[in-house]
């Protein structure tokens, strides 16, 4: 069961299809289970995450974390690294644009605290990053694991200094002080009003999501950097042999992903919250391992995978209203189901096709 | 100050319970090669089933029962997804992690409707404690008497059934065809698949025992520790089981001392909330809950020991290629 035994088409257009239609007919047989109409119910969700404005404003808003997120894993993914830690270091990442914009708020406009933001929220993304990739390059210890236990360091350190340093004095949330206009970046309401996004909290980290994904195509097809990163997750003995360095691929795959998972912090934290609080990442970094799957850790298959998972969280939300049976657990089983799915029993459906098409191919050669 | 120490070894017998029967169930698991990061999901799928049956039957045995059935269903998934489609088994322990997640918040909402928790249990319907003969009568007894009356005695079922299932481990493990087999499988499946064994049946075997003993933690949890299943109730118990596992090299005997290690990091830190430690002044809470996963990235690194994987973890077998 090789690759090529396929047209293309089926490989990368047909198989996904099938893997996320079964994802979305069990997701079905959940809500019947619950006693709703899943017709409805799609049709409720749809409506609520693109039928208006400001429910298209949403759906954009967590689409944004989601393409930062993806990319994260998927950057990880190409040098054969499963980054689960995306979780924890959006979390630092946090930290590094609340650094930024806590020192300049007052002191100048949102587009020179920007790329201060963006620096910050990378290196501190990035550093989080930075001892399982180190430990895993040099000490063999599994990033898997290391990232998940960094995954609840994170979560231990950010509570601990948001409920000491960085908590605003005579505040008992546990919180940081508002930003000052200086670190709140535009809503793309006030940039486009005609577009009728009202309160949807959509802003500018749209565009550097867009940015980052044509960064990272770049440097994946592109560049030697990503030759190296892509012949060494094919096949990590062959990459070494070619001269390839281990270490130095392993260190800078993961730095980038630990950067790219940090800076999905500029949309919620600068973009949205306009402070830095306990738990904003709520498990939009593990959202990030079913969008890169599903986008087949390709920039393009990841933007739509990002946004039909911002459809699921937005109309999730319109649809717990309409239909009280149906919580946003739904989307987290929905999430499930999509990496069971497109991930793990990816080759389910293969052999299946495999002898589906076979026949005729055999008949072929023998005409020919 | 004697009496303190013995109140916190107490808690700490009945905080590592659930992680050293998570941390047994990884042990059959990943010494046949297979990982898994499901733990944590199977966990609380089992809370949930025993808490939902527990209510509804009014029967802890038979809570039980169903959470151990939730559980080995979620595992036989897995077994599924990795073993039979060589699905990549990180992968589909995460999946398995968001539909526990996911399936009890919402079965619980819609069966239950308090928020997905499920109603107080009546009587009959949890793991009370048993008191051993003479416990009371000891209890005045100095040293000796606090050991009995308030170590030993005074834990409910699951608490023995936990530190027995340790030797019992150790003895499938290592003193039964079955368990040399299991090793072997995760070592070398080949050298089994050569020896006319079939690799896939015992890795199922070997899933099958993990969902089992996963059962008996989530059912601790909603039945026996607390009184009914509560929204994400393992809290990542899951993940410091695993990371118990790996502290422990994969063996049975250093299991139940990591985890023991562990549950007694949660009961001083929970003994410690608030309290000026002289000299040192007062140490964060979240410094404690951090421990076990700083303590196991460092071992990881192999700055204390080395924690050696069994060579197999984690990649699918395959018989011949096609």
């Amino acid at each position: 069961m090789t690759a090529g035994q396929l047209p293309r088409w089926v490989d990368l257009g047909l198989i996904p299809f099938l893997n996320l239609a079964a994802a979305f007919l069990v997701s079905g047989l959940v809500v019947v289970l619950i006693g709703e109409n899943p017709l409805e119910a799609v049709q409720i969700l749809v409506w609520g995450s693109l039928g208006y404005g400001e429910g298209i404003g949403f759906t954009l808003f967590y689409a944004t974390n989601f393409i930062f997120t993806g990319l994260a894993v998927a950057v990880a993914f190409h040098a054969g690294l499963f980054n689960i830690g995306g979780e924890g270091q959006a979390y630092l990442g946090g930290l590094g644009v609340a650094f930024a914009c806590l020192a300049l708020d007052s002191v100048v406009p949102w587009y020179v605290t920007l790329p201060f933001a963006i620096i910050g929220s990378a290196l501190t993304g990035a550093a989080w990053a930075f001892i399982p990739a180190w430990l895993q390059a040099t000490r063999g210890s599994h990033v898997v694991i290391t990232t998940i236990m960094f995954n609840f360091i994170a979560s231990s350190l950010m509570v601990y200094l948001l409920n000491g340093m960085l908590k605003e004095q005579g505040s008992m949330q546990p919180e940081t002080r508002t930003f000052e206009d200086g670190g709140r970046l535009p809503f793309l309401n006030d940039i486009f009003p005609s577009f009728g996004f009202g309160y949807a909290p959509v802003n500018l980290s749209l565009f550097l999501a867009l940015a980052a994904c044509l960064l990272v195509w770049l440097l994946i097809w592109r560049t030697k950097l990503g030759f190296e990163i892509r012949s060494f997750g094919a096949n990590a003995t062959a990459a070494i042999y070619a001269g390839i360095s281990p270490v130095r691929t392993i260190v800078i795959t993961m730095l980038i992903s630990g950067g790219l998972a940090g800076m999905m912090a500029i949309n919620e934290i600068m973009g949205s919250q306009h402070r830095l609080l306990i738990d904003f990442v709520t498990g939009y970094g593990f959202v990030g391992i079913a969008v890169a799957l599903m986008g087949r850790a390709h920039p393009v298959g990841i933007i739509l995978a990002a946004i039909l998972f911002g459809m699921l969280y937005q109309g999730g939300a319109e649809l717990s209203f309409e239909m009280p049976n149906i919580t946003r657990d739904m989307i987290i089983v929905i999430q499930g189901l999509v990496i069971l799915f497109a991930g793990a029993l990816e080759y389910m459906f293969r052999p299946a096709i495999i002898r589906l098409f076979t026949p005729s191919q055999a008949l072929k050669a023998k005409e020919a | 100050m004697f009496e303190d120490f013995i109140l916190i070894l107490d808690s700490t017998v009945r905080l590592s319970t659930p992680l050293l029967l998570a941390c047994l169930a990884g042990l059959y698991s990943e010494r046949s090669g297979v990982v898994d990061i499901g733990l944590e999901g199977k966990m609380l799928g089992a809370a949930f089933g025993a808490g939902a049956v527990a209510y509804i039957t009014a029967n802890a045995w038979l809570g039980l029962l169903a959470g151990i059935g939730v559980s080995v269903a979620l595992g036989l998934l897995h077994g599924f997804a990795s073993i039979s489609n060589r699905g990549n088994q990180i992968v589909s322990g995460v999946a398995i992690n968001f539909l526990a997640a996911g399936l009890t918040a919402l079965l619980g909402q819609t069966w239950f409707r308090q928020g997905g928790r499920t109603p107080a249990l009546p009587e009959g319907g949890r793991f009370t404690d048993v008191t051993w003969p003479m416990a009371e009568q000891l209890r005045d007894v100095p040293v000796i008497g606090p050991i009995y009356a308030e170590l030993l005695s005074g834990h409910n079922i699951l608490v023995y059934a936990a530190f027995l299932a340790v030797p019992l481990t150790w003895w499938v493990l290592f003193r039964t065809r079955f368990g040399l087999r299991l090793r072997a499988v995760g070592e070398n499946p080949a050298a089994v698949d050569t020896a006319g064994i079939s690799v896939t049946w015992l890795r199922y075997r070997a899933v099958i025992a993990c969902g089992i003993l996963c059962g008996f933690a989530g059912a601790y949890l909603s039945i026996a520790q607390g009184a009914g299943f509560g929204v994400n109730m393992t809290a990542g118990k899951g993940f410091i089981a695993l990371a118990a596992l790996i502290f422990a090299k994969w063996r049975p005997a250093s299991a139940m001392l990591t985890c023991l290690l562990f549950g007694f990091l949660d009961a001083v830190a929970i003994r410690m909330q608030g309290q000026e430690l002289p000299g040192v002044g007062e140490i964060p809470v979240q410094f404690f809950q951090a421990l076990p996963y700083i303590l196991t990235v460092i071992l990881l690194a192999g700055f204390i020991g080395k924690a050696i994987p069994p060579k197999a973890a984690g990649i699918p077998y395959l018989k011949e290629r096609s």
